[in-house]
């Protein structure tokens, strides 16, 4: 089966690893991930201001270049990505008088209606691939592997663009089960890592990560799912900025679900770029057995 | 007197309007021969008159119309009731940087040009182009990290200017475009062998005494070798090579 695939900036640039994996693990699977010829950034945020409009279009505009594919569903991997293009297609769906001004704005391209479904790749996985498939193509089971899924954000907030239940997801751990490793509970799944206060105030992001990592220390993990590559950024930096004894942060590798996925599957591990990741998960991996 | 008479019905006459003032010119003529005979004089604003230095941007509306039009005034054909001015410069962000230091990494054009992350997707810059450079989408590919394709993509930039003029996030994309193609160019294009090898040839001296001996040749024989040179065929193949190949 083929999918439109959106890949935003950030899998081309920081975070080659979360899309290579996710190419050779959904293509495991029978998904061929079939990226747009044509797009451009998804705008980064949704602009929260309700009459600035043209922070919707870079978004839209993608939207449309999947149209122009004859296509009528578009797969994200990235966290941002997905809430900042399904959040803009909600306005062009539900809000008339915004539609009609973004739309003839954009007059050197066909109108459009919000008619494009943004999905997840979590969700294609879940809903319509299914988990028993999933666990049937695992080769080398996670086990002995404690993992928290980490949420963050943009994939449960707000509630119309939630991929899973706001308060209680599992959808990540579903997942984990499936690969064969043990899925931990955490309090901090859905809290907020700080995101780009990264740019310019380092010091809430090591707070916030120092909580997150602590609360999955506690709960007894040792590894952390994410699907966001800001996520994933913030808790490789801080780890490494607050090593100091002292600050008691547990150092704890943090991969993007995908790679899980690559690894369970028994796939190339050179897909997995774990090179890219902190620099102590492939000595965690190593230790785990699950890499020689 | 009688010889415009005749001018006037051979050639219509359309009205422009430059700068908000209207002038009738022949409806042949380019804008830039129309200002001319309108009895603008240009010092600035016009550089090659065939459409390849850039110098002759030029904006216009048409009457009853919202569109903003662009064009070079040395190619494009005046139309009835343009209303034109030209933009020879446009005031943009040129980032100075010591090139032998430079990486081929896309975070080098971040640093130089912050600004990048600016852009808003409105295709204002690909719509004004006048040379049909699809500016939003190659901006696109630098914020992705693809500087070989953003290369590729402005390759027929003419740094005119007018994507600049129109850019709400305020990035001097022509700039930027020709950093992607400098780095491109001298840093991630393949190299091709066969210049390295004639570059090495020529430092070796492989050339010296062919050249040597020319220099020494009189006038009258130098004609005469000319003259009577082996030309190559009209219809040949890319591997023709001379009989005499002394000076290969
Ligand atoms: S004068 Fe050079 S492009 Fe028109």
């Amino acid at each position: 089966m083929d999918l439109a695939y959106y890949p935003g900036c950030t899998l081309k640039t920081r975070a080659k690893n979360f899309e290579t994996s996710a190419l050779a693990a959904m293509s495991a699977l029978g998904i061929n991930l079939v990226e747009l010829p044509r797009w451009n950034c998804c705008g980064t945020v949704y602009s929260l201001a309700e009459d600035d409009l043209i922070h919707h279009v870079a978004a839209v505009r993608n939207l449309i270049r999947v149209k122009e594919q004859g296509k009528n569903k578009v797969v994200t991997l990235c966290a941002f990505c997905y809430n900042t293009l399904k959040r803009a297609n909600l306005v062009m769906k539900d809000s008339p008088d915004k539609r009609y001004a973004i739309n003839i704005f954009m007059d050197e391209e066909p109108d459009y209606y919000g008619e494009v479904e943004t999905a997840h790749l979590l969700q294609v996985l879940r809903d319509d691939v299914g988990w028993e498939k999933i666990a049937g193509r695992v080769k080398h089971p996670l086990k002995d592997l404690k993992i928290v899924g980490y949420y963050g954000c943009t994939l449960l907030r707000p509630q119309s663009v939630a991929i899973d239940s706001v308060e209680r997801p599992t959808i990540l751990q579903d997942l984990l089960k499936a690969l064969g490793g043990t899925a931990v509970d955490f309090p901090f799944a859905t809290e907020c890592c700080g995101a780009f206060q990264i740019v310019n105030n380092r010091d809430i992001i090591t707070e916030r990560t120092a909580a997150i990592l602590g609360s999955a220390a506690k709960s007894g993990a040792e590894a952390l799912a994410v699907s966001c590559p800001l996520c994933e950024y913030n808790l490789r930096q801080t780890q490494s900025s607050t090593k100091q004894p002292q600050s008691g942060v547990p150092v704890m590798p943090a991969l993007y679900f995908t790679q899980l996925m690559a690894l369970a599957f028994g796939l190339d591990l050179a897909v997995c770029g774990f090179e890219e990741n902190s620099p102590e998960t492939r000595a965690w991996l190593k230790n785990k057995g699950l890499i020689s | 007197m009688t010889t415009n008479v005749t001018r006037e019905k051979k050639i219509k006459m359309i009205p422009i309007f430059v700068m908000g003032k209207r002038y009738e010119v022949p409806e042949t003529l380019t804008i830039m021969k129309a200002m001319e005979y309108a009895g603008f004089k240009f010092i600035r604003g016009c550089g090659c008159r065939g459409g390849i230095c850039g110098a002759c941007a030029t904006v216009y509306r048409k009457a009853g119309d919202y569109k903003l039009y662009s064009g070079l005034a040395c190619q494009t054909v005046v139309e009835p009731n343009m209303y034109l001015t030209q933009i020879p410069f446009y005031p943009a962000n040129r980032a100075v940087f010591d090139f032998s230091k430079i990486k081929p990494e896309p975070e080098e054009i971040f640093k130089l040009y912050p600004e990048i992350f600016r852009c808003v997707a409105c295709n204002s810059c690909t719509k004004v182009c006048p040379m049909d450079v699809e500016v939003m989408d190659m901006i696109a590919q630098l914020k992705r990290g693809d500087i070989a394709k953003a290369a590729e993509m402005s390759f027929s930039c003419i740094q005119c200017g007018l994507c600049a003029s129109r850019c709400m996030g305020e990035l001097p994309q022509y700039h930027i475009a020709q950093l992607a193609r400098r780095i491109y160019g001298s840093l991630i294009a393949l190299r091709a062998k066969h210049l390295q090898e004639a570059m090495q040839a020529i430092v070796s001296g492989r050339y010296e005494e062919c050249l040597r001996t020319l220099m020494n040749t009189p006038d009258a024989d130098l004609r005469k070798i000319y003259q009577e040179r082996e030309m190559e065929p009209e219809m040949t193949g890319e591997d023709w090579t001379p009989k005499d190949k002394k000076c290969l």
